[in-house]
């Protein structure tokens, strides 16, 4: 435990996706199994066990430290996990370690106690295994146990490290990961080179997905129209929808985010729709009476935690299909794009399910053609589902279902994002790794006031800006406050003194919530714009002037 | 008698009537008693100065050689008397030359600790507790979550590092009186003996400590350095440094900090620090409590830093404990902590 402790606080300090790599390859390295196992399950999120109580941590250290004393100590923490790991007694000779380190418990009986321990036997257990930690181990403990484990590695990234152990692609580990349970010792000697790879069994596998690049006007000339079908690039979420049927014959039907997240519990309304065996990658859209949602409104559902059969009502699920990988048992992926077309269109009208659509082509012959569908989708056959487009993809016919991002395949030529200049007005601390540092950010625009020019609130961001840029914005809103309230701190906002930033958003809407009556969408600062004065910022006019003449 | 009539907080500082003179003073005063050279600590611009020979080279160092009218040195051990008033330095174990002062007179014995810290220190004499009835104490990391373990372990941890990547700089920043000499010998003293580099604010006082003994192995200025040279090795700087253009020149570097503060997560997280190394010259909770206890004294009086966790232990022990909440010390460390930071942390924070 101890050992997977200080991976764990090297990880939280580490920012570069690099250096994370390099610690976790070289912890499971240096870690025998099944330690080494159980430390993967806990970073790939793969552990359920019911979580302690801050209230029952609390008693515990009350038992044991003066309550004025941990009253102070937890004043200067501010994390209840942190500060009963640093302060936690250790006993009458805390610098001998040798005895101690033999008595720590390893990640697997705690992760084994843990779920099998009942209520009552929890405590005891827990501060026996906290006089046997060192700090870090105890700091790492607590987290675990109060699911507070947060430290900026995502599945994905602890399973490139695997990868990494036996130079194999980190895509080879999701294919078989389904099949997985934990402490993956098969996983382990396969990628070892120690044992045949694990098998597949998994009846509805997630596949990694193909991604697109970036294009823009400029490039489009050095490519021959001919080689392409387009389609609408869907503002929804990216998913694909696989089903399969167990040994048993028992069908199975999931849906993954395309990161290989299982996203079914969200959407059961779409995945009783799956019920021909093979694997589509799509979009996940609202659709109602026959018309494609803005993002905004799939937006509300994603933000609703529990599924009710009102919500299932509100927000149907819809799954726009683009792309068929398994047919059957049969895995397409190797076909060039314009076969799988073909396949995916008698998928779909064989699965006859009103929830699934086929995304439609759009026609082209000239680059020129293609500009003009993509600058007005709704007058190039996307009718009223034209709010929900960001754009056309640009897909070879001769291109295979490759995963990751190869270069040369496909594209993506979204519609440009809108940009305004605003003035940084309040500040907000942030949650988690931002905790201590002001990371939501209002923003405001110019507008006629009764006593002139004054600026009103637009919008709020709290993304799009550097690690760096953050500590610059942090250190600049801890110099200019002018006002606290509670957690917002008010940041001078004047004609000639305060912070232009560069906002980027995708689209506008009229909003009564707001009072400058407009709301943004996906608002992310683009730029930091020290070299402009406020007065210079943009005015509320001109953001009206983008919005949409019927919205 | 009480122990006010001999030593009195002011303003100024630690005041002695009866000796005529103060300790540790924060503005120019006729006679000053230093304990260590740290800057808030020793001031230039005293009459009269009586500090260890350390201390006295250092200030010069530091300040230049007028940076007072007299300096007297003062051995550890060493009794001297002024107008009556029986003084005695003895090493405090902070940094090369610290000392804990004891003042006595008319039977009354004070020790003031200055900066001190218990844990072994190969750059400075070993601190021992000096038996008193009051006893002054400063109380920088006065909160029981400050534990400090064994600077060796951090040490490892870096060096772990440096092997992990071999193509990354490793900037460790360290104050630069005492920390930065202490970093040095502790790698050492793991067998790294590799060429470790400086930033040119700790040399002269790097070179000091050479002087006087320590073994630092070889040492090369950093400014010299090429880039594919800094790759994979150690780099000495203030901790200052590691956020400013300066830092930019190294390949890849890793941004390392050695300070008891590095205790606290949120510190470190708010200094963008990848590597904190829990390596601090003051006492810990344990070493400050043990030592209140082994001097014995039934009263205590604590400088400054967070006097109110050391107060609430003393009264629990039934000893009589007083905040004298002396501004201005703790600064040397301090100055280089982002001002709004500071501000942010407000009074439970501020050192
Ligand atoms: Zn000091
Ligand atoms: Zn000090």
């Amino acid at each position: 435990m101890n050992r997977f402790a200080a991976l764990l606080d090297r990880l939280a300090f580490e920012h570069a996706r690099n250096a994370k790599l390099r610690q976790m390859a070289d912890y499971f390295r240096t870690t025998p199994d099944p330690e080494r196992g159980w430390a993967l399950a806990a970073l790939t999120g793969a552990l359920s066990f019911r979580h302690a109580k801050p209230g029952l941590i609390r008693a515990l250290v009350a038992e044991r430290v003066d309550p004025v004393l941990f009253g102070l100590s937890y004043d200067y923490v501010g994390d209840l996990s942190e500060t009963v790991a640093l302060l936690w007694p250790e006993g009458p000779s805390p610098r001998a370690g040798a005895e101690k380190a033999q008595n720590a418990p390893r990640l697997s009986e705690v992760i084994k106690a843990l779920a099998t321990l009942g209520k009552a036997e929890l405590p005891g257990q827990l501060s026996r295994w906290l006089d046997a930690l060192d700090e870090t181990g105890r700091w790492a403990l607590l987290k675990l146990v109060t699911g507070g484990l947060r430290i900026g590695v995502s599945a994905r990234l602890a399973k490139t490290a695997v990868a990494a152990l036996g130079d194999k692609d980190p895509d080879e580990i999701e294919l078989v990961w389904p099949a997985l349970e934990p402490p993956y010792v098969d996983l382990f000697a396969w990628v070892e080179g120690r044992a045949d790879r694990p098998a597949v069994r998994d009846p509805a596998p997630f596949r990694p997905v193909m991604l697109a690049h970036a294009i823009e006007e400029a490039e489009l000339a050095a490519l021959s129209p001919a080689d392409y079908i387009a389609e609408w690039k869907w503002d929804g979420i990216r998913v694909q929808a696989v089903a399969g049927r167990r040994a048993d014959g028992a069908p199975v039907a999931r849906l993954y985010s395309r990161t290989g997240e299982d996203i079914s519990k969200s959407f059961p309304d779409l995945v009783a729709a799956l019920t021909l065996p093979g694997a589509i990658d799509g979009e996940l859209l609202i659709v109602r009476d026959g018309r494609v949602q803005s993002f905004h409104v799939l937006q509300q559902r994603l933000n609703r935690k529990s599924v009710t059969p009102n919500l299932l009502a509100e927000f149907p699920a819809h799954l726009r299909a683009y792309d068929l990988l398994a047919d059957g048992e049969e895995d397409l992926r190797a076909l060039p794009f314009a076969e799988r077309r073909k396949r995916l269109k008698a998928f779909v009208s064989r699965l006859a399910q009103p929830r699934v659509d086929l995304s439609p082509c759009v026609p082209f012959s000239t680059w020129s053609e293609l500009m003009a569908a993509r600058a007005d989708p709704a007058a190039a056959g996307a009718g009223a589902d034209a709010e929900a487009i960001e754009g056309v993809m640009l897909k070879r016919r001769d291109a295979a279902y490759l995963p990751g991002r190869p270069k040369g395949w496909w594209w993506k030529w979204k519609r440009d994002p809108f940009t305004v200049d605003a003035v940084l007005m309040y500040a907000q601390r942030g949650h988690g790794k931002r905790s201590s540092f002001y990371s939501d950010y209002t923003f405001g625009l110019w507008t006629d006031g009764e006593n002139g020019d004054e600026l009103v609130p637009v919008g709020k961001a709290y993304f799009g800006f550097t690690d760096e840029e953050l500590l610059q914005i942090d250190r600049f809103v801890r110099r200019n406050t002018v006002n606290r309230f509670g957690p917002v701190r008010e940041v001078v906002h004047e004609r000639d003194q305060g912070l232009v930033l560069e906002i980027a958003f995708e689209g506008l809407q009229r909003s009564n919530r707001h009072r400058s009556g407009v709301a943004m969408r996906f608002p992310r600062i683009a730029r930091l714009r020290w070299d402009k004065p406020p007065r210079e910022a943009d005015r509320l006019e001109t953001l009206e002037r983008l919005l949409p003449p019927d919205a | 008698m009480r122990p006010e009539d001999l030593l009195c907080p002011t303003p100024q500082g630690l005041c002695c009537p009866a000796g005529d003179f103060f300790i540790d003073p924060l503005r120019p005063v006729e006679r000053a008693l230093v304990t260590h050279g740290h800057s808030d600590h020793a001031r230039a611009g005293h009459g009269a100065v009586l500090a260890t020979a350390e201390t006295l080279d250092i200030m010069r160092l530091r300040c230049g050689e007028d940076c007072a009218g007299t300096m007297q040195a003062a051995a550890y051990g060493e009794t001297v008397e002024i107008n009556g008033v029986r003084i005695t330095f003895h090493p405090a174990g902070h940094i090369l030359g610290a000392a804990q002062i004891c003042v006595e007179w008319k039977g009354l014995r004070m020790v003031v600790s200055g900066d001190y810290k218990t844990a072994p220190d190969p750059t400075c004499a070993a601190f021992a507790p000096v038996p008193c009835d009051v006893f002054i104490t400063e109380a920088t990391f006065g909160l029981p979550v400050f534990r400090f373990g064994d600077a060796r372990a951090e040490t490892a941890k870096l060096l772990h590092s440096v092997a992990l990547f071999p193509d990354r700089a490793h900037l460790v920043g360290c104050y630069p009186l005492g920390k930065a000499q202490r970093m040095i010998a502790l790698l050492r003293e793991a067998g790294y003996d590799r060429p470790i580099f400086l930033h040119g604010a700790m040399e002269a006082l790097t070179r000091y400590y050479a002087a006087r003994g320590l073994d630092i192995g070889a040492l090369r200025p950093a400014r010299e350095a090429r880039r594919d040279e800094l790759a994979g090795a150690v780099t000495i700087c203030p901790p200052s440094a590691l956020q400013e253009l300066w830092a930019r020149r190294f390949p890849d570097p890793v941004s390392v900090f050695a300070s008891g503060w590095m205790r606290v997560r949120a510190r470190a997280r708010q200094r963008g620090i990848a590597l904190p190394l829990v390596i601090s010259d003051h006492a810990d909770w344990e070493g400050l409590t043990a030592t209140i206890a082994a001097t014995g004294a039934s009263e205590v009086w604590v400088t400054h830093g967070e006097e109110d966790g050391l107060v609430r232990w003393c009264e629990m022990r039934g000893l009589r404990a007083r905040p004298l909440r002396l501004v201005g010390y703790g600064e040397e460390e301090d100055e280089e902590e982002d001002q709004g930071a500071a501000a942010e942390n407000g009074a439970a924070a501020a050192p």
